[in-house]
């Protein structure tokens, strides 16, 4: 059983997702979905302590071995990235028959799960293969039931920006799509160990560089950097709350770990980093998304808008800690991958909580609810306050790291420039505590109550995992550090 | 070069004619016939990667010594399956704009999204 836990990951939820049809009762299928989503995180976490104790887990396929048949490789990255997803997943769950009681007709509960499963499948596929054309599958499983996830939404915007997010994913996809393409007609393998073998014995050609073109845009798209983010802010806006919260937390992470695993093991740290300008380009755009996302979302009156822009702000911390493409940029990266995720489904799925009791998340309906909403309210500020970097939350732990990292490479500007862009933060987060503890409650809203516990408990867990990953930092950067040392040491074959 | 490269020229006209209709065109349903062009594209370009010079289909018979690669077909097989469940989803969703919006003209619908806020 246990030799079998990389394929279980990815069969459980993906063969749950049509049995929830037989059960079609809305809190039974709940129950099931969450249970299916339990269980992918034991296994996730069995597989991340395999990894950790005896290094990579290669798993083949139907027993047909490796370049001929597709491989699943589980190493400290992927079993990292599983772990956040399950985990993530599952907590977000808790809440979800509450919430979704109230924004999705109940005639499309069972739907909603078995898209929810779906896209869960497709993102720990994602993650789990060792297959580049396995990659593209996966990605078109978990995007296809987003979109559809995305269009559940009570607004009739969602389809609208579910629509967009359509067009602009299958691009992106069908891009990554041409880019192996490529490699497999230089390489004539598909499998992400032997095209990196292979890969190097042709890279000064053209096409090479253009399948990197094309993989590189591709995923850029997905992972919404800027400025190709134009798809994300109305699909998380529009979106209901749990999507919102499950997609904001793992979808965009699953698309970094797409752009390490492509650089730093397909086409290897050389090709990506010294035949391609990658490294400045990379650090250009990653500032300029910290500084026009954190400026733009100051002025959003809607705070989904507003956290959705938050979100590519700190993709950009992500892409320049990227850029510096050393071993402690990568951590740093990783470690922001895994912070990100706990802060935005904290966030996430506190609007749920304000979007449950008063329909809406206009900054101006936030007006007293500090009093009224407390311990909502007060998630929200620690979520904030990790966002912005404060020193006990997991956010100062990566911007640490990342400024680190930065001042190590002797880009004494880029750390600079980092710590403003966190000042923006400070604005941005600072509108939505005045509203919410320093202006009078709007008139009759006196009624309007604290948040049901299905709500309180997957937040508060969600916030404290904030706090005691700010303090105890010594899962996430050990997990983080191998991670990116086993991905250096991949390519040169030496210990670093 | 340019009779040699036949098919991979009709590939890159065919991207780059449905990349142009998806950016283009403000009517929802002109979008996806383009994103679909564009998506075939593709699927040319792996079958006409995998045609190898002097093959004949890779069924074992006597006398042959040279296949063509199957197994580019057989990827896109699955990226037609992909295509062609993007394209359904896609055209469900216009379905439903269509009925929230009255209308399938991009900017229609940004106006009166517009107007809502």
């Amino acid at each position: 059983m246990l030799a079998h836990l990389p394929i279980l990951q990815v069969i459980v939820p993906l063969m749950a997702a049509p049995l929830c049809l037989f059960i079609n009762r809305s809190r039974v299928v709940w129950l099931f979905t969450l249970f299916v989503s339990g269980l992918a995180f034991l296994i996730s976490s069995l597989l991340l302590q395999q990894v950790m104790t005896s290094g990579t887990i290669v798993y083949d396929l139907g027993g047909w071995d490796a370049p001929w048949g597709i491989e699943y490789r589980i190493d400290q990255l992927n079993a990292f990235l599983l772990l956040i997803i399950s985990a993530i997943s599952t907590v977000v769950l808790f809440a979800a028959h509450t919430s979704i009681r109230e924004e999705i007709p109940a005639s499309r509960h069972t739907l909603f799960y078995i898209l929810y499963l779906l896209t869960l499948a497709g993102m720990l596929g994602i993650v789990a293969t060792g297959d580049a054309f396995n990659v593209f599958v996966f990605l078109e499983i978990s995007s296809l039931s987003a979109y559809a996830l995305i269009a559940l939404g009570k607004d009739r915007r969602a389809l609208w920006a579910s629509y967009q997010y359509l067009i602009m994913g299958t691009i992106g996809a069908t891009f990554i799509l041409i880019g192996i393409g490529l490699m497999y007609q230089m390489t004539g393998t598909l499998n992400m160990d032997d095209l990196s073998k292979r890969l190097p014995e042709v890279e000064q050609t053209r096409t090479v560089f253009t399948a990197f073109a094309f993989v590189i845009v591709g995923i850029c798209l997905k992972l919404a950097m800027f400025p190709l983010h134009l798809w994300l802010p109305n699909a998380y806006a529009y979106a209901p709350s749990i999507v919102t919260a499950f997609l904001a937390a793992t979808a965009t992470k699953v698309a970094i770990y797409l752009l390490i695993r492509f650089t730093f093991t397909i086409f290897g740290l050389s090709f990506s980093f010294t035949h391609v300008p990658l490294q400045i380009l990379f650090l250009v755009l990653g500032l300029a998304g910290i500084f026009v996302a954190s400026t733009v979302a100051i002025y959003q009156t809607n705070i989904k808008h507003l956290f959705a822009y938050s979100s590519i702000a700190q993709i950009g911390y992500m892409i320049v800690g990227f850029s510096v493409s050393s071993v402690a940029g990568l951590t740093a990266t990783l470690l922001h991958l895994f912070n990100h995720a706990l802060m935005k489904s904290a966030l996430f799925l506190a609007l749920g909580a304000v979007m449950y009791r008063i329909g809406s998340t206009q900054l101006n309906k936030f007006q007293g609810l500090g009093r009224q909403m407390p311990l909502t309210m007060a998630a929200i500020v620690v979520g904030g306050l990790s966002l912005i970097g404060v020193p006990l939350t997991v956010g100062f732990v990566s911007k640490w790291f990342l400024v680190v990292a930065v001042i190590e490479n002797g880009w004494w500007p880029v750390a600079v420039l980092i710590l403003l862009g966190s000042l923006l933060a400070v604005v941005y987060v600072w509108r939505i505590v005045e509203a919410a503890y320093f202006k009078p409650a709007l008139a009759g809203t006196e009624t309007i109550k604290e948040a049901p516990l299905a709500f309180l408990i997957p937040v508060w867990i969600l916030v404290i995992a904030n706090i005691y990953f700010g303090i105890d930092t010594r899962l996430s950067v050990e997990v983080a550090q191998a991670a990116s040392m086993n991905l250096f040491q991949g390519l040169s074959g030496v210990s670093p | 070069m340019i009779l040699g490269l036949y098919n991979y020229w009709v590939v890159v006209v065919l991207m780059m004619v449905g990349f142009y209709i998806v950016i283009a065109h403000g009517n929802l349903i002109k979008k996806i016939v383009g994103l679909t062009i564009f998506q075939t594209s593709v699927f040319i370009f792996y079958i006409s990667m995998a045609k190898v010079e002097g093959g004949t289909a890779p069924i074992l018979t006597d006398g042959v010594e040279q296949y063509s690669n199957p197994l580019p077909h057989v990827l896109i097989l699955t990226a037609i399956v992909v295509g062609i469940a993007t394209t359904a989803l896609a055209l469900a969703l216009v379905v439903r704009i269509k009925e929230a919006y009255g209308s399938i003209e991009e900017e229609e619908i940004q106006e009166k999204d517009n107007l809502d806020c």
